[in-house]
């Protein structure tokens, strides 16, 4: 079933961006929900063994969510996002830091951009996400290998199992 | 100063460069010709590719020729990879989540 789904990724280095699509089994409200709620995005947005804990959300323009990804030996890396423009079940922007402990941003952060659409029951999300820094790419990327390479196993049985859905 | 394969492919010089030779190891002469600047601007692109370690240069006869290092290429599409694995694992979670939620929803 979810072989048939859209998975598109492509990072255009030159301009600095990452386009991502992906089709979902689902209405489009819940997709919407699970993109824009805190307690749902903490569910599925850290890749394991990462875990995602938000501190606090206020999903209205101007709002934030401030939230760490920790990793399985309890490191946490926090990190802001700010909501720049909400067109309610449609597209919403933010702009995403990395932070500390203190809520204190380090910038440059990088921009992005998710537009829902709905067909026969599938939803399909695109997601543009545009970095000022290169480095801060490839400092993403190196957070979630370190990891995942602690425990690819447990990731290896996860894929598994979820394959068998 | 940094230099590493995504310093070498920022700029659009560079990146015609890499094709070019990507085709057939040239000159820098004959890499020039290909373009509407400096020879000395072409050699301070060559050279930055050169310590990205992406192309590395040959000798031929008195001739000076650059070819494309493919395994460091190869070194970018490893580095996309990671991140789309990411990506397809955080999506596959998020594929159960809504799993979930649509039988909450029943």
């Amino acid at each position: 079933m979810t072989n048939n789904l859209l998975f598109d990724f492509t990072v255009d280095k030159a301009a600095k961006t990452v386009y991502i699509t992906r089709e979902f089994d689902a209405e489009l409200s819940l997709v919407w929900d699970a993109f824009t709620k805190a307690e749902l995005i903490d569910q599925w947005i850290a890749p394991k063994p990462m875990t995602s804990k938000t501190k606090y959300q206020d999903f209205k323009v101007g709002g934030k969510r401030f939230y760490a990804m920790v990793s399985p030996e309890g490191q946490e890396r926090w990190a802001i996002q700010e909501y720049t423009s909400i067109t309610p079940k449609t597209n919403f922007k933010m702009y995403n830091a990395f932070a500390d402990a203190a809520e204190n941003p380090e910038l440059p952060g990088s921009e992005w951009d998710h537009t829902f659409s709905e067909q026969n029951g599938i939803t399909k999300v695109s997601i543009t996400i545009y970095n000022e820094s290169l480095e801060r790419l490839e400092r993403i990327l190196d957070g979630f290998t370190q990891g995942m390479k602690m425990s690819l196993n447990n990731l290896e049985n996860l894929l598994a199992t979820l394959s068998k859905k | 100063m940094r230099r590493d394969i995504f310093q070498a492919i920022a700029d659009p010089t560079r990146r015609a460069i890499i094709t070019l030779i990507a085709l057939q190891a040239m000159t820098p002469n004959a890499i020039a010709d290909n373009f509407h600047i400096t020879r000395q601007a072409v050699s301070k692109h060559l050279r930055i590719l050169t310590e990205c370690e992406l192309i590395k240069q040959e000798y031929k006869g008195r001739e000076i020729y650059y070819q494309l290092e493919i395994d460091k290429m190869k070194e970018i599409d490893k580095w996309i990879e990671q991140f789309r694995k990411i990506w397809e694992t955080r999506f596959n979670q998020l594929d159960k989540v809504l799993s979930t939620m649509k039988k909450q929803k029943k």
